[in-house]
């Protein structure tokens, strides 16, 4: 497919993806490109290539997950990786294991990558310091999911063929939402025009220092945009009175039909999951034209592959193989 | 035994000295001050050019961990730290384990401190049982058992009712109430500084608001009461801006703060290194404005006291997911070195003014006998050196703990020797002439 912008590099010189406040837009570039080259995998017969053959990758969850590690698996194996499951969450932080010790345990055994999914910001960093194998950020705490903004970008730019000068809408729980920091990261840094909504008590102090607008009017946010992205209310994170009810949230927040009609009439609706239908978005929007939601998880593999790939080595890897 | 330290120079603003003075020791006391003392039988100490004689310093803000929290530090070795910073004497906060909220916690503090014989220990005693905020602990017997003040530090005094009988009560006995200042619903699960910083590493944010909201109560309640509250590790710029006012109208408030609070900024969270847990104390390192603003009150004099919050953790701890990290960084032995390169050479304040933050004025707040050379005074002496060059190593620290955000730092001053009661308790060895205090 044509893009506006490409990469002018050829490999990813990071022995980690702990955030997209790491990459430069170049790097950014190259991962969506080699996405675009691993999706077509996923379209063969026989979906495996050897890229990653020999290489072990394990996959630690901290945190519940289907989608995410789902797709991380399905991408590892795409490329014949050994991949290996740890959903920790219930074994060795309960038996009074830290972190770092569970960490130099599984490195003890070598592992070429640890796949992290953690309920605490900054995870990702504590590991890369002890750990020689490279470390892939699946979410950590309120901070990034970087292979999330990764595949919006990847599914927005096959919509759009460009992320320059496109407005984009992010709407719901800007504040505990770690998927809002890397697409804020990556879409400015791609130089796409950001507006950001929610309730005032939701939004991230100092937000618009990142290169966003800022507005409570989900229809000031709408206006106009090319993408609108919905977030989910965290409900597990609600300790705090952020705001009075559900059902009133969704009368000034909720993404529904009518608020869509200011977007741009090619607009497209996303959605990282899993989604409250009926809170932050209506399922008439949900299930409607403009949705590319489940495309988002489609690409996600692709996106997952591309990263996994770079961060072995790339065709660096590949000549040597 | 008879020392006369010759020809130094001597700051000691209680005493309006800021020159070249003679100070002879006879045996724990200071005996005479003086421009050419005769020798009159005395060791003869020749002060090293560029050496300072002051006060003993006295940090008014330390946890000591003893008891039931060993394994962070000792009162032996909290001491050792003490006087490798400078330090004759220290004041401890109660929040041990057992908490010192009865006579028998405080003795055995006092008792340990004995033992080790180095800096001076005076124990701050709970104000409320189990420093749970629901009944005053027994104020006069912690008193009578040595406690200077008292304080719930780790939280705040519970209600206003409990923090205006805790002002009246221990108003009876001239003791100020040491107060934590953090309203705990707006700290919630905070972490660090709310602002760009936290927000942008995803973690939750403390405002500074949670700490001024309780200065204004507890500065409001000392003014309706008439008895003193002391502001312990100040952060916020609106914080000060309520010691300001009230000190204005006459209530009797005074104030502390940290070297980190007036050296680093949130923007440490994440650079050079994210989320070092070595950045995490609370209060948290707060915005420059703020940062700017303790500069201003230290150089104005509505800060009185610079307090370290010494606050030793085991490394295993701080080895830790940031939310998981305890709170709190070591100070005693980065204060003295800190305070002469961020204040005194770039012009902040001059050496007498850090003489009155680090001795005087935390001996006048707590009624205690020190932060003076006068003749009959105890010889608690500081040698400092200020043009000393300093790395921070941490790995030689006195203290068992290595948790500083200074370490690989360099920086100009430093101490030289530290003499408590006329007797000397450390030498710095890379300080040239230090040798002669043996």
């Amino acid at each position: 497919m044509t893009t506006e912008q490409v990469a002018t590099i050829s490999k990813l010189r990071h022995k980690d993806l702990l955030g997209i406040a790491d990459l430069t837009p170049d790097e950014i570039l190259l991962i969506l490109d080699t996405a675009e080259a691993m999706r077509e995998i996923g379209d063969r017969p026989i979906k495996k290539v050897p890229a990653l053959r020999g290489k072990t990758v394990v996959n630690l969850f901290f945190e519940a997950s289907t989608r995410t590690r789902t797709s991380f698996e399905i991408a590892e194996k795409r490329l014949s990786a050994d991949t290996l499951n740890i959903a920790a969450q219930s074994s060795s932080l309960v038996k009074g294991e830290t972190l770092v010790d569970t960490a130099l345990n599984l490195e003890a055994m070598a592992p070429d990558m640890i796949v992290l999914r953690h309920a605490y910001s900054g995870a990702c960093h504590l590991l890369s310091r002890i750990c020689r194998a490279g470390i892939i950020n699946a979410g950590d705490g309120m901070h990034e999911h970087p292979t999330q903004a990764l595949l919006d970008a990847f599914t927005i730019r096959e919509h759009k063929k460009r992320i320059a000068g496109l407005k984009v809408a992010i709407v719901g729980d800007l504040l505990h939402s770690r998927v809002l920091r890397s697409n804020v990261q990556l879409l400015t840094k791609l130089g796409a025009e950001v507006w950001v909504s929610g309730p005032p008590t939701l939004m991230p102090p100092g937000i618009e220092r990142q290169g966003v607008r800022g507005t409570t009017s989900v229809d000031e946010a709408v206006e106009g945009a090319d993408v609108v992205m919905l977030l989910r209310v965290q409900l597990e994170r609600m300790q705090g009175a952020f705001f009075p009810s559900l059902r009133e949230y969704f009368s000034v927040f909720g993404m529904t039909r009518d608020r869509l009609r200011r977007a741009k009439p090619d607009v497209i609706i996303m959605h990282p999951g899993p989604m409250n239908r009926g809170v932050e978005i209506d399922s008439e929007v949900a299930d409607g034209p403009y949705s590319v939601i489940l495309e988002q998880v489609a690409n996600g593999v692709a996106v997952r592959m591309a990263v996994l790939y770079l961060l072995a080595g790339g065709a660096e890897h590949e000549a040597a193989a | 035994m008879k020392r006369l330290l010759k020809g130094g120079r001597v700051v000691d603003p209680a005493n309006g000295r800021d020159g070249a003075f003679d100070i002879l020791i006879d045996g724990e006391r200071i005996a005479r001050v003086g421009k050419d003392l005769p020798v009159d039988g005395a060791r003869v100490v020749e002060v090293p050019a560029g050496f300072v004689l002051t006060p003993g310093l006295f940090d008014m803000h330390v946890h000591l961990r003893e008891p039931g929290q060993e394994h962070k530090e000792t009162v032996a070795t909290g001491v050792a730290s003490a006087v490798a910073g400078g330090f004759t004497a220290v004041a401890c906060m109660p929040n041990t384990t057992p908490i010192n909220d009865n006579a028998g916690v405080t003795e055995y503090i006092l008792q340990k401190a004995a033992q080790a014989n180095l800096a001076r220990v005076y124990p701050i005693g709970a104000v409320s049982r189990g420093s749970n905020g629901d009944q005053l602990a027994d104020i006069a017997e912690l008193r009578a058992a040595g406690c200077v003040g008292i304080s719930d530090d780790g939280r705040p005094v519970k209600t206003s009712l409990l923090m205006r009988r805790a002002l009246e009560y221990a108003g009876m006995f001239n003791m100020p109430v040491l107060e934590h200042c953090e309203d705990p619903s707006l700290k919630g699960e905070g972490v660090a500084h709310e602002g760009y910083h936290a927000s942008a590493l995803g973690l939750r944010g403390i405002p500074a608001v949670a700490e001024s909201i309780m200065a204004q109560r507890d500065i409001a309640l000392a003014e309706m009461t008439g008895a003193s509250v002391h502001i312990c590790h100040m952060s916020a710029a609106t914080s000060l801006r309520a010691v300001r006012e009230g000190k204005r109208y006459g209530a009797r408030v005074t104030c502390e703060v940290a070297p980190h609070h007036f050296t680093l900024t949130d923007e440490s969270l994440a650079t050079p290194v994210s989320y070092d847990t070595n950045m995490k104390m609370n209060p948290p390192l707060r915005a420059a404005s703020d940062r700017d603003e303790m500069l201003k009150g230290i150089a104005d004099g509505s800060v009185d006291v610079i307090a370290t919050d010494h606050a030793p953790h085991h490394y295993d701890e701080k080895k830790m997911e940031f939310d998981l990290a305890p709170f709190g960084i070591v100070g005693l032995e980065t204060c003295v070195s800190i305070c002469f390169d961020r204040l005194v050479h770039p012009g902040v304040i001059r050496l007498p003014r850090l003489v009155e933050l680090l001795s005087a004025n935390p001996a006048r707040i707590l009624n205690v006998p020190a932060g003076t050379l006068s003749e009959g005074a105890v010889a608690d002496i500081s040698v400092l050196a200020p043009d000393l060059p300093v790395t921070v190593d941490p790995s030689r620290f006195r203290s068992k703990a290595r948790n500083t955000p200074f370490g690989g730092w360099q920086l100009k001053g430093g101490v030289a020797a530290t003499l408590v009661g006329g007797r000397t308790v450390y030498v710095n060895e890379s300080a040239g002439g230090a040798e002669r205090f043996e």
